[in-house]
């Protein structure tokens, strides 16, 4: 699959290590900072449920000729708007997402079989392939991870406050459900970067790992989230870079630095 | 002018009428105990009051204007708070959250709020309390940050939903008898909800009953006599005064100190 690259050349001589350096970049700040909050509100199943439901939108795009990562964010984002809409107060919610996780995969799967390159496809899907991002889905990671921080930006304030005391918030008169599903949105689109990073079965390691260290280790949140997006970065970073030395897979290596700084995290913390 | 004031309102949920054509007046600047067995709609009475829920019948008045969702001049603490106990953060960013939080807008905490929540943290001396994660805190103390939030914005009204669940007798008395300096020195006026009247007793000018769907007002000797509950509960209820406290009991068994316990399987 990859070129033979000599580890003697430092690696940024390489145009496609740039790329991802840039892509992994963009992805993990937005990951991480969403991730703080998705940490705060304790939704991150829900999280994890929507990359799923990306899985099959990418593969039904690809099957249709279409970019997997329009895919990936449309479908996604339309899945968080139904959660969103749901709300959080029902007491099937987990079920039902879990069944919908079910259900995005087996059509994921489905699509795959109708789908002729199959088997590179859904490893890249699954397991992400951030060494194959070529220049227009960076240029879109970027521009997405741009408006999705704005975004986030925009409704951080009352966001925080209906996060952390929902019944005060609701009583101060607080758009409880514009701002859970507008939330949800932005989880969808910070996971579809997620996962074309290091694929729709770890979009964890971004986008919770970091976020759950950052709140175990910072008392303030301004601080939580700037060290969650650092972790993200430096994870995503530090994957990157041992896979070109060790050429084991940069997933393995995100997933892994991951865990190693929320176990060490608590540890500390 | 009066601080709160139900007439003939009633609250439908899941098909009960919770409060039925219950009417009362609360005073500026009175301290009013807000009591009555679990379910009697001690939390649905508040949160109407909050403008939260749908009247089916009657009109709330807060502060002399019809009620509606985020008034100013109202204090809130709710009941349920595990987020809040359960935080990692500061008292003190927590409060900053709310103070920040109620509208869009840049992250960026300006002077005149910082001197708020300063001033508020002072009322309750909470100032150097509210540097530690909120989850390091002692039941008694996460209630005087609570307190402290509550009176940001200066209300006119406090709306305290059972600020003694879960504390030790000697923090439940030191969070009576703060809200009553407050009261005091503020003149807001408070409607207080608890399980048990004794620890409230010295400090409240009224009390407010609710029991199936009833409420009566009026000061402890009116209210809390065997004629007054057994009418509003539909059911025997015996008061039995030793020393200066109360025990409201039904068929033998201490009305509050049941609902009492019976709260604690749930929290």
């Amino acid at each position: 699959m990859r070129t033979p690259i000599s580890t003697t050349t430092p690696m940024f001589e390489y145009e496609f290590m740039r790329t991802a350096f840039a892509a992994a970049g963009a992805a993990a700040v937005l990951s991480g900072a969403v991730g703080y909050f998705l940490v705060l509100r304790g939704q991150t199943f829900a999280g994890h449920a929507l990359s799923h439901v990306g899985f099959t939108g990418a593969t039904g795009a690809a099957l249709l000729g279409l970019p997997p990562l329009a895919g990936l964010v449309g479908f996604s984002a339309l899945a968080g708007l139904l959660m969103g809409l749901i709300g959080e107060k029902w007491s099937e919610r987990d079920v039902a997402i879990g069944m919908v996780l079910t259900l995005s995969l087996g059509f994921g799967l489905l699509f795959l079989h109708f789908y002729t390159s199959a088997a590179t496809q859904a490893t890249a899907l699954l397991f992400g392939n951030v060494l194959g991002v070529d220049a227009r889905a960076l240029a879109s990671l970027l521009a997405l991870s741009a408006v999705s921080l704005a975004a986030l930006g925009a409704i951080a304030r009352p966001l925080a406050f209906a996060s952390l005391q929902p019944e005060l918030a609701e009583a101060r008169g607080l758009p409880m459900q514009a701002l859970s599903v507008g939330f949800l949105v932005i989880v969808a689109v910070a996971v579809a970067e997620a996962a074309s990073i290091v694929g729709v079965l770890l979009v964890f390691a971004l986008m919770v790992g970091p976020a759950a260290a950052s709140r175990a280790l910072t008392r303030s949140l301004g601080a939580g989230v700037a060290l969650a997006a650092a972790l993200a970065v430096g994870e995503a970073w530090g994957g990157l870079t041992l896979s070109f030395y060790t050429d084991w897979p940069t997933s393995f290596w995100i997933a892994a630095l991951s865990g190693a700084v929320y176990f060490m995290a608590l540890a500390v913390a | 002018m009066s601080a709160l004031s139900f007439e003939g309102v009633t609250v439908r949920l899941g098909g009960r009428d919770v409060l039925k054509q219950t009417s009362f007046d609360m005073r500026a600047g009175e301290f009013v105990g807000l009591l009555g067995a679990n379910g009697s709609g001690k939390t649905t009475l508040l949160r109407a009051a909050l403008g939260l829920l749908p009247l089916r019948a009657g009109a709330i008045r807060v502060l002399g204007r019809p009620v509606a969702r985020g008034m100013a001049g109202v204090g809130y603490m709710p009941q349920t708070r595990a987020a809040f106990a359960s935080a990692r953060l500061t008292g003190r960013t927590m409060i900053e959250t709310a103070a920040m939080g109620a509208r869009f807008g840049v992250w960026r905490l300006d002077a005149g709020t910082r001197r708020d929540i300063d001033a508020a943290l002072d009322l309750v001396d909470a100032r150097d309390l509210a540097r530690a994660p909120v989850a390091d805190l002692s039941g008694g103390q996460r209630q005087r940050l609570l307190l402290a939030q509550a009176l940001l914005g200066k209300p006119r009204l406090l709306l305290l939903d059972e600020p003694l669940i879960s504390l030790d007798p000697a923090q439940q008395s030191a969070v009576v008898a703060m809200i009553g300096r407050l009261r005091g020195e503020l003149g807001v006026a408070v409607l207080f909800s608890a399980h048990e009247l004794n620890p409230l007793l010295s400090h409240i000018d009224r009390v407010l009953y609710l029991g199936a769907g009833a409420a009566a007002i009026g000061t402890v000797d009116e209210v809390v006599t065997g004629e007054m509950l057994s009418r509003l509960y539909g059911a025997e209820v015996e008061v039995v005064r030793v020393g200066a406290r109360i025990f409201v009991m039904t068929g033998g068994v201490e009305l509050d100190a049941h609902a009492h316990q019976h709260d604690h399987a749930h929290v």
